[in-house]
């Protein structure tokens, strides 16, 4: 096991998302973050953060998509987590789906189809912050944290300090 | 969590949890502009109705549709029931037609244990109300509604004074909450004229009492039971004036009761009888609530039992 990314690598890839989404979006009119529980809604927070140190308060909330899942038939039902738009709610605006690692892309096909019962949003963007390849689905992400060669058989894991107590990205070998 | 609800004993403290949490998220998600989720696409659920209902049918069909389940109402008015064809029968010919739940009322105890332990069906069995037994779902929606009153107790019930007042005898409304208040730490007193509990119910997790007035400040749940006058064949009370002026939640009793508590009634209400008009448009009620409560809880109990990979999808 190595780790690939630590904290004070997770730290500067999330400063350099955050440029680029205000860069993108002229400014951050009309942009909310949503992260897709767990780590994701922990980093769209950070990112939250980050952007209001550099003076743009971002609505930012969570979005779960457990009810939107292909793969539900394959396991025992999964427990719901939490889904909490921010005030302005999300209709018309810019939004920017925050995730820890994009793999197959099914996760993201599922958050596209929750977003979607919850309202029409201007735009959709995708930050990640591991891009491992292996997609499944036509699927890209606007922003990458590191770009991540992997063999499909190897995993990635994402730990950050408010669920795991530290921060890393870490490849765990073949299986 | 065992693959069907016949009984809250069928229920670990766990599961009542996961099933309120649960509740709570499709609550959140399910109050924006489309209401629907696509989780139960392609399962079709049975509600398998021989006794009247309206509120329940009504939620569990309500419930099963926002999932994208297919839904077929079985009443037995106007089906071969009446023709006298045997619950065995009309099982096998759910089976068949492949059903994935069935959601069953029934007059006779027993009739969803029946239906689930006989063999005739694989399909998932819900207990919508088997005769004076259990009623589950009621019991289970009744606490998301409490929990939602009282959020700082955070679905621990234990700092919670609980009445249930009425027919305890007839109620499997009664039954089912008295298993799962307690469960989750309720002190639970059951009110009512002793010709209306049962026998054995001194052997109850509860206090008993035969005095509305009694403790009226106390409680920080007063749950009104309906008196069930199709099944007032004997004398339980000498009329109906004199159980309303004893056991009836009237505006006098309504004043005394507590800062914050709430009253409760699973539906449909005598008004007039064991709750006055008064009452229950008043701001102490959750009637209202509950119905609404019911379709988020069936929601969630209809997911945690169809929405994963069922047993012969697991083998296969």
């Amino acid at each position: 096991m190595s780790a690939i990314l630590e904290s004070a690598d997770i730290d500067r890839a999330l400063k350099r998302i955050s440029h680029e989404i205000i860069e993108r979006n002229h400014g951050l009119e009309s942009v909310v973050l949503l992260g897709i529980p767990t780590r994701g809604a922990f980093l769209a927070t950070r990112l939250a953060q980050i952007l209001k140190s550099l003076g743009n308060e971002v609505p930012v909330g969570t979005l779960d998509i457990t009810m939107h899942r292909d793969d539900l038939r394959l396991r025992p039902p999964r427990p719901l987590l939490s889904t909490l738009l921010p005030p302005g709610g999300i209709e018309g605006k810019h939004v920017v789906l925050v995730d820890d690692v994009l793999f197959s892309g099914r996760t993201i096909r599922a958050a596209l189809d929750a977003l979607g019962e919850l309202g029409r949003p201007k735009t959709v963007q995708l930050a990640v912050l591991v891009d491992r390849g292996h997609r499944e689905l036509p699927i890209r992400a606007d922003y990458v944290g590191k770009n991540l060669p992997t063999s499909s058989n190897e995993s990635v894991k994402v730990s950050l300090l408010e669920v795991d107590g530290h921060d890393s990205v870490e490849i765990t070998g073949a299986r | 969590m065992k693959n069907q609800l016949l009984s809250i004993n069928d229920l670990s403290h766990e599961d009542v949890i996961a099933i309120l949490a649960t509740a709570t998220q499709l609550e959140k998600i399910t109050t924006g502009p489309t209401k629907k989720l696509p989780t139960l696409r392609g399962r079709t659920v049975v509600n398998l109705f021989f006794e009247d209902s309206t509120r329940t049918r009504i939620s569990f069909e309500t419930a099963a549709k926002r999932l994208s389940a297919d839904v077929i109402n079985f009443s037995a008015k106007g089906s071969s029931v009446s023709k006298g064809e045997s619950l065995k029968d009309t099982a096998q010919t759910l089976q068949a037609m492949g059903a994935d739940a069935v959601v069953i009322r029934h007059g006779s105890s027993g009739a969803a244990q029946r239906l689930a332990d006989s063999g005739w069906i694989n399909a998932t069995v819900i207990n919508a109300g088997d005769g004076t037994h259990e009623h589950p779902t009621q019991a289970l929606l009744d606490a998301y509604t409490i929990s939602k009153r009282f959020p700082d107790n955070n679905r621990d019930f234990s700092s919670l004074k609980i009445a249930i007042v009425g027919d305890i005898l007839h109620s499997r409304v009664a039954r089912s909450n008295v298993l799962l208040l307690t469960m989750m730490g309720a002190k639970v007193t059951l009110i009512a004229p002793p010709t209306l509990l049962p026998v054995g119910v001194e052997k109850w997790p509860v206090n008993i009492s035969y005095d509305l007035d009694a403790e009226l400040e106390s409680f920080d749940v007063v749950m009104m039971l309906r008196i069930q006058l199709e099944r007032m064949s004997n004398y339980y009370f000498p009329s109906e004036r004199e159980y309303a002026r004893r056991y009836g939640l009237n505006e006098t009793r309504l004043k005394r009761m507590k800062k914050n508590s709430i009253v409760m009634h699973p539906g449909p209400m005598n008004r007039g009888l064991e709750i006055s008009a008064a009452s229950a448009d008043s701001a102490r009620s959750v009637i209202i609530d509950q119905v609404g409560n019911g379709v988020v809880t069936r929601m969630a109990v209809l997911y945690l039992l169809l929405g994963g990979a069922t047993l012969s999808e697991v083998l296969s």
